[in-house]
C-alpha cells in the first residue's frame, strides 16, 4: 500500500463520541419494559444446594421472576452428558457448587436496586463439601491438558541445561490477574416471539457470541443479533460467552421482556474469568561465553474443575531464543475456583516473565551484558518449528531501546548507582506473540456522492480498529478519511474473527484491502480502464447511471504459515528507580520498542502499546486477587483492595515502531502489537529492580514489602 | 441494599435526638464510607439522619489553635491556606488519602469514624467479631497482610485506615461532641480505643452523641514535618504503614520538640511516645533517629503475613524524620 496516504497522527475516528459521551456502550440500551436481572451468588466454594428460599425475594415489591436450579427449564443447546457442553453454562443446570461466587439464582425485578434488594433476600441451603483453592498444595496433582496441544515438548536432549558450566534454575509465581476493565460486563437480552433473538452485550467477538446463543437456544444463527458497537475494555474478558449473558436471554424469553443482566465490580472477580496463578521452573545452561546448551520451561497453571482453561505460557521458552535442547512441560491444577480466561499477552506474558528474568539472572551469573547474552543466543531461524521467520526485527529493537533508555549509564553491579535518595536500574525484558491471519469478510459501498461505507462484524474494544480500517481504505480508495465510514460490532454484517490474538488489522485488514481492490477494478471495468491508476468514483456512477456499486470480498489465512513461523516481537527497557528504605518502587521510563511489521495508524498503534505497559506496570507492581484458602474467597475482590495501577504510577512511556513490513502474513504487511505491548514489561521491571537493588523478586506483585 | 428511612434535620439537637432514640438509627456525612459499607450489607441502617445541613461546616482560628468543624470536607481543611501555613502535617496527611473525588465528599468527623477495612470486617460471608461480635475473627489466622502489629488482641486485630486521624493524633487534637447528656472534649489519644474484648467499638463516643468539631492547639509544628505513607500503589490505597513526623528544632538542630505517630499498625492511630521522649533534646542525626525507630518498635508484634511491618515500621519512622529533619 501507498505509505504517504497513511494518516500518521490521524485521531480516533470515534474519539469525540467518546469523550462526549455519545457513544452508546451495550449496557445504555433503554429498550421499552426492560427489566433487570441481579445474580446471586454461591456463598460456598464446593456442595450441592438443598434448598433455595425465594419467597421473601419473590415478596419483594417490583420482583418479576426469580431463576433457580429448583425452577431452571432447561435449555435445547445444553446437554451435560455431551462432551463439549455449551461453554459459559455453570449456571442453573444443575445443583452442584464448583466455586464461590459461583450464580445459583436470578432475580428480576422492575430496577435493579429493587433486584439487587431481593437478591440480598435469597437464601440458600448447601451440603457442603471439603474443597482446594490451595494451589501450592495442591501443584503435584497437575495434569496434562486434554487434546495434544499441550504435551510435553523436546528438542534434543531433556534437562541439558544441569550439565552446562553455568547453570540458572529458579521459581517464578505469577498470581492470579484480573482483567478489571473499566466497562462492566453487561447483556441486554430482548426476543422477538420464540426464536429471534437480540442481544446487546460486551463481547470482543459478535459472531461467536451469536454461536453460542444460537446454540444454547436451538435456534437459527440468523435469528440471533448480537450487537457490541462500542466495548469499554475486555483484555481477553470477553472472549467467550458467559453465564450471565445466557441468563439475561433466558429470562427474558421466561418474562417476555428485555432484560439487562449487569455484573457488579465484585462479581466482576468470580463471573469472567482472569490471568491464572502459575508456577514456573525455569532452567538455564550456558557455556561460559554465554552460548545457551539448554532451556527447560515448566509451568504449572490454575483451572477450574468443571472447565479446562489452558495457554502458552512455556511456548516462548521454544523458540524465542537459539539453544539445541530444549524441553518444556505445561500442567494445570484443577482447583475449586472460577475458569480463568485469556488475558492480554495470554500465557506469553506469565512465560516470558519467567524466561526473560531467568535469562537476565544468567546474564549475571555470566557477568554478561543483558543484551550481548540475548545476541550471543539470537535466533535466526525459528527452532521449535525449524522455519525461516517470515520477518524478525529483535535485533534492531534491541539497538533502538538501548539507545532510547540510555542503556550506557547502566552499571552491571547491582545496587551501585543513585539519584538522589532512590537507587536507579535499568531492565530488559523481550517479548513474542504469534502472528495470526484468520478468515475475515468485509462488505464495501461506494456511493453516488463518493462517500464510502464498509461493514465488518469485527470488534473495537479500545485498539481503535474503525480508525485502523478507514486509513487502509483512504490509502487504497484514495479518498479521504472524513468520507469513509466503518461499521462493526454487529453480528449481521459480515463475518469477521474474534478480537483477540493481536490479529484484527491482519484479518479483517486484509478483508478490508481485498473489498477496496476488488471494488477499484469492477469501477475500472465500467468503463474498461486499468485500476492501477486514480479513479473519479463519483463520475463513473454519475455517468453510468448508477447509485452506487457494492460488494463482499473474503479474505483467508496465510498459505504462507505453513513455510514460514510469524511473530511480532518486542524488546521493553526500564529504568526504575527503588527507594532503599520504603521498598517503592517507581517505573520512572519504559521504553517499548516492537517489530508488529508496517503499523497502520501509528497514533493508536502508540496508544495501544502504551495501554499495554500500563497493563505490565500492573501486573509487576500491583496486581494481585488474593485468595483465603479457609473459606475459598477472595479477600481483595473489589476495586479498592485489588490494586490497578493509577496515574501517579505511571511516569514516561514511549513506543517505538520498527514499521518494516512482513512480506508473508498478508498484503498489508501487519503482524499485531495487542499482546507485545505487554508480554515482556514485568521481566523488564523486575530485572531493573535487581539491577537497582540486587534483590531478585521472583513472585510478583513486586509490592514494597518485598524490597525491604 | 436495605430499604431505610431518611430525614434531614436543620438543627444539631434535633439530629441528636432522632439519633439517641433509634437504635437502628445512622448519621450520614460524606457517605464515603457509610455508603460502601450498605452496599456490601456490613451495615443495614433502619434510618439515615443526614446531616449535611447541619451549621458545622466552618474552619475557624479561635484563641491560637484551630476549630475544623465536623462538616468540613477533607478537602476544605487540606486546602485551607491557615492549615498549609501552620499545620501542613494535617494537610498531607488528608492528601495521602483516598482520591481527590473522596476528598471532595469525605468530612473531618466522618473520616474519624472510618470504619476498617479489613477484608474479613467487609465480607459479611466471612467471621468477624467487629461486624458480628463473637462470630471469630477471620483475619488472625487468614490473610492479614495489612493487619495491625501493636495493641492486636485475640478478638480482632483490624487496624484504623485514616491518614488524617494519624495527623490529629500527632498534634494532639481535640474532638468535641455533643449528645444527649450536653457537650464535651475528648483526647484524640482517648478518641479511638483498642479492640480489647470489644472490638465492635471503634471509638468512645456514647450513645447519640455527634462530632461537632475538631480543635487543634496553637501551631507549632510548622515546617519539619512529613507524612510518609507506604502503599501498595502511588494514590488510592490503604497504608501498609504510614508516619506523621513533626519536629520543633531550634538554631543548632536540637530537638526542642517532637511528635511520631503511625498508621496502618493499629486499631488507633500509634502514637510513639517512647520514640519522643528518646529524641526530645537530642540532635538531628541520622544515628538518633535510628535509634528512635528501634525503641517505636518496642512490644510490636507481627503475624503471619505482616511480619514484613516490623521491618518497615521503622524503616519508615526514619525515612519520615529524615524527610521532616530536611536530611538527604
Amino acid at each position: 500500500m501507498n505509505k504517504s496516504l497513511i494518516g500518521d497522527s490521524m485521531s480516533r475516528v470515534d474519539g469525540r463520541l467518546k469523550v462526549t459521551g455519545q457513544a452508546k456502550y451495550s449496557g445504555e440500551y433503554k429498550l421499552p419494559g426492560l427489566a433487570y436481572g441481579v445474580l446471586v451468588p454461591a456463598t460456598i466454594t464446593k456442595g450441592t444446594i438443598t434448598a433455595i428460599d425465594v419467597k421473601a425475594a419473590k415478596r419483594t415489591p417490583g420482583v418479576i421472576e426469580v431463576i433457580t436450579p429448583f425452577n431452571f427449564a432447561g435449555l435445547p443447546g445444553f446437554k451435560p452428558d455431551a462432551a463439549q457442553p455449551v461453554r459459559g453454562l455453570k449456571l442453573f443446570n444443575d445443583k452442584s457448587v464448583s466455586f464461590n461466587g459461583q450464580p445459583i439464582a436470578l432475580v428480576v425485578a422492575e430496577s435493579f436496586e429493587k433486584a439487587t434488594y431481593a437478591a440480598s433476600l435469597v437464601r440458600a441451603t448447601y451440603q457442603e463439601e471439603a474443597f482446594e483453592t490451595d494451589f501450592h498444595k495442591n501443584r503435584e496433582k497437575g495434569v496434562t491438558p486434554q487434546g495434544g496441544k499441550y504435551k510435553d515438548y523436546l528438542r534434543g536432549e531433556a534437562n541439558a541445561y544441569k550439565k552446562a558450566p553455568v547453570v540458572v534454575e529458579q521459581e517464578y509465581l505469577q498470581p492470579s490477574e484480573m482483567h478489571n476493565p473499566m466497562e462492566l460486563h453487561v447483556t441486554i437480552a430482548s426476543w422477538e416471539g420464540e426464536d429471534k433473538l437480540t442481544v446487546y452485550t460486551k463481547s470482543q467477538g459478535v459472531v461467536s457470541t451469536q454461536r453460542t446463543f444460537s446454540n444454547a437456544f436451538g435456534i437459527k444463527p440468523e435469528n440471533v443479533q448480537v450487537n457490541s458497537r462500542f466495548v469499554g475494555g475486555a483484555f481477553g474478558s470477553s472472549l467467550r460467552t458467559w453465564p450471565h449473558e445466557i441468563a439475561a436471554a433466558y429470562a427474558a424469553r421466561l418474562v417476555r421482556r428485555p432484560v439487562k443482566v449487569t455484573l457488579t465490580r465484585e462479581q466482576m472477580f468470580t463471573l469472567v474469568g482472569y490471568r491464572p496463578f502459575t508456577i514456573q521452573k525455569i532452567g538455564l545452561g550456558a557455556t561460559a561465553d554465554g552460548k545457551l546448551l539448554g532451556i527447560t520451561h515448566e509451568s504449572y497453571s490454575q483451572t477450574a474443575t468443571y472447565e479446562e482453561f489452558t495457554e502458552n505460557s512455556v511456548n516462548c521458552s521454544r523458540f524465542l531464543y537459539d539453544a539445541a535442547n530444549c524441553n518444556t512441560l505445561y500442567k494445570v491444577v484443577p482447583l475449586h475456583v472460577g475458569v480463568p480466561a485469556p488475558m492480554r499477552g495470554p500465557g506469553e506474558a506469565t512465560g516470558s516473565f519467567a524466561l526473560e528474568s531467568a535469562l537476565d539472572e544468567l546474564s549475571y551469573a555470566l557477568k554478561m551484558d543483558p543484551i550481548q547474552l540475548r545476541l550471543k543466543n539470537y535466533a535466526e531461524r525459528d527452532p521449535e518449528r525449524n522455519l525461516p521467520w517470515s520477518s524478525k526485527y529483535l535485533r534492531e529493537c534491541y539497538e533502538l531501546g538501548a539507545e532510547r533508555i540510555g542503556w550506557e549509564n547502566r552499571s552491571p553491579r547491582p545496587g551501585s548507582q543513585k539519584e538522589g535518595e532512590w537507587l536507579v536500574g535499568y531492565g530488559i525484558g523481550c517479548g513474542a506473540f504469534g502472528a495470526y491471519r484468520g478468515r475475515a469478510l468485509a462488505k464495501i459501498k461506494i456511493m453516488a456522492d463518493g462517500s464510502v461505507n464498509i461493514q465488518s462484524a469485527t470488534s473495537d474494544i479500545g485498539p481503535g480498529t474503525g480508525t485502523a480500517m478507514t486509513l487502509i481504505a483512504s490509502d487504497l480508495l484514495g479518498v479521504p478519511a472524513g468520507k469513509i465510514t466503518f461499521e462493526l460490532g454487529n453480528s449481521a454484517f459480515p463475518m469477521a474473527p474474534t478480537q483477540g490474538g493481536s490479529s484484527t488489522v491482519s484479518s479483517v485488514g486484509s478483508a478490508v484491502h481485498d473489498a477496496c481492490m476488488a471494488i477499484r477494478q469492477k469501477f475500472a471495468a465500467l468503463d474498461g480502464q486499468s485500476a492501477e491508476g486514480p479513479l473519479d468514483y463519483v463520475a463513473l456512477l454519475q455517468k453510468h447511471s448508477l447509485p452506487y456499486l457494492e460488494l463482499t470480498e473474503e479474505s483467508q489465512s496465510s498459505e504462507q504459515a505453513k513455510n514460514y513461523s510469524m511473530y511480532s516481537f518486542s524488546a521493553h527497557f526500564a529504568k526504575v528507580h527503588v527507594h532503599p528504605l520504603t521498598g517503592v518502587v517507581k517505573v520512572m521510563r519504559l521504553v517499548a520498542v516492537v517489530d508488529a511489521g508496517r503499523i497502520v495508524s501509528h497514533k493508536t498503534a502508540a496508544s495501544q502499546m502504551i495501554g499495554g505497559a500500563v497493563g505490565g506496570i500492573g501486573m509487576v507492581l500491583t496486581e494481585e486477587a488474593i485468595f483465603d484458602d479457609k473459606y475459598g474467597r477472595y479477600v481483595n475482590g473489589n476495586f479498592a483492595d485489588y490494586h490497578v495501577p493509577v496515574n501517579a504510577d505511571i511516569h514516561q512511556i514511549e513506543a517505538i515502531f520498527i514499521d518494516k513490513p512482513d512480506r508473508y502474513i498478508n498484503p498489508l504487511g501487519t503482524k499485531g502489537i495487542g499482546e507485545i505491548s505487554l508480554i515482556g514489561v514485568a521481566a523488564s521491571v523486575t530485572n531493573a529492580i535487581y539491577n537497582a537493588t540486587g534483590k531478585r523478586v521472583r513472585e510478583l506483585p513486586v509490592t514494597p514489602d518485598k524490597l525491604i | 441494599m436495605k430499604p431505610f428511612q431518611y430525614m434531614r434535620p436543620t438543627d444539631t439537637p434535633a439530629a441528636i435526638r432522632v439519633k439517641g432514640k433509634e437504635a437502628g438509627a445512622y448519621f450520614l456525612a460524606g457517605g464515603t464510607n457509610l455508603v460502601d459499607l450498605m452496599k456490601m450489607g456490613v451495615v443495614a441502617p433502619e434510618k439515615l439522619v443526614d446531616i449535611n445541613r447541619l451549621p458545622l461546616r466552618g474552619i475557624e482560628v479561635v484563641g491560637g489553635g484551630l476549630r475544623i468543624g465536623a462538616l468540613a470536607t477533607n478537602s476544605e481543611v487540606a486546602d485551607h491556606p491557615y492549615v498549609l501555613e501552620h499545620y501542613p502535617l494535617l494537610s498531607m496527611a488528608i492528601n495521602a488519602g483516598a482520591s481527590p473525588q473522596l476528598r471532595n465528599m469525605a468530612t473531618t468527623g466522618g473520616n474519624l469514624l472510618q470504619r476498617t477495612r479489613c477484608s474479613y470486617f467487609f465480607d459479611p460471608t466471612m467471621p468477624c467479631n467487629k461486624r458480628v461480635p463473637g462470630s471469630g475473627c477471620g483475619a488472625i489466622d487468614g490473610i492479614n497482610r495489612m493487619h495491625a502489629i501493636f495493641g492486636a488482641s485475640e478478638k480482632c486485630i483490624a487496624v484504623n485506615p485514616s491518614d488524617m486521624s494519624v495527623a490529629l493524633r500527632a498534634l494532639d487534637a481535640v474532638v468535641r461532641v455533643s449528645g444527649p447528656a450536653g457537650e464535651r472534649s475528648i483526647a484524640m489519644e482517648d478518641f479511638h480505643r483498642l479492640p480489647g474484648e470489644q472490638p465492635e467499638l471503634d471509638n468512645t463516643l456514647q450513645k447519640g452523641e455527634l462530632i461537632t468539631a475538631v480543635e487543634l492547639p496553637a501551631p507549632v509544628f510548622t515546617k519539619n514535618v512529613h507524612y510518609l505513607k507506604i502503599r501498595d500503589r502511588t494514590s488510592y490505597a490503604f497504608a501498609l504503614v504510614s508516619v506523621a513526623a513533626a519536629l520543633d528544632l531550634d538554631g543548632s538542630r536540637g530537638i526542642r520538640g517532637v511528635r511520631l505517630a503511625m498508621g496502618g499498625v493499629a486499631h488507633k492511630p500509634w502514637r510513639l511516645g517512647a520514640a519522643e521522649e528518646f529524641l526530645k533534646g537530642k540532635t538531628v542525626t541520622e544515628d538518633n533517629f535510628r535509634q528512635a525507630a528501634q525503641i517505636a518498635m518496642q512490644g510490636a508484634k507481627g503475624y503471619s503475613y505482616n511480619q514484613f511491618k516490623l521491618r518497615m515500621a521503622p524503616n519508615a519512622i526514619l525515612q519520615a524524620l529524615k524527610t521532616a529533619a530536611a536530611i538527604v
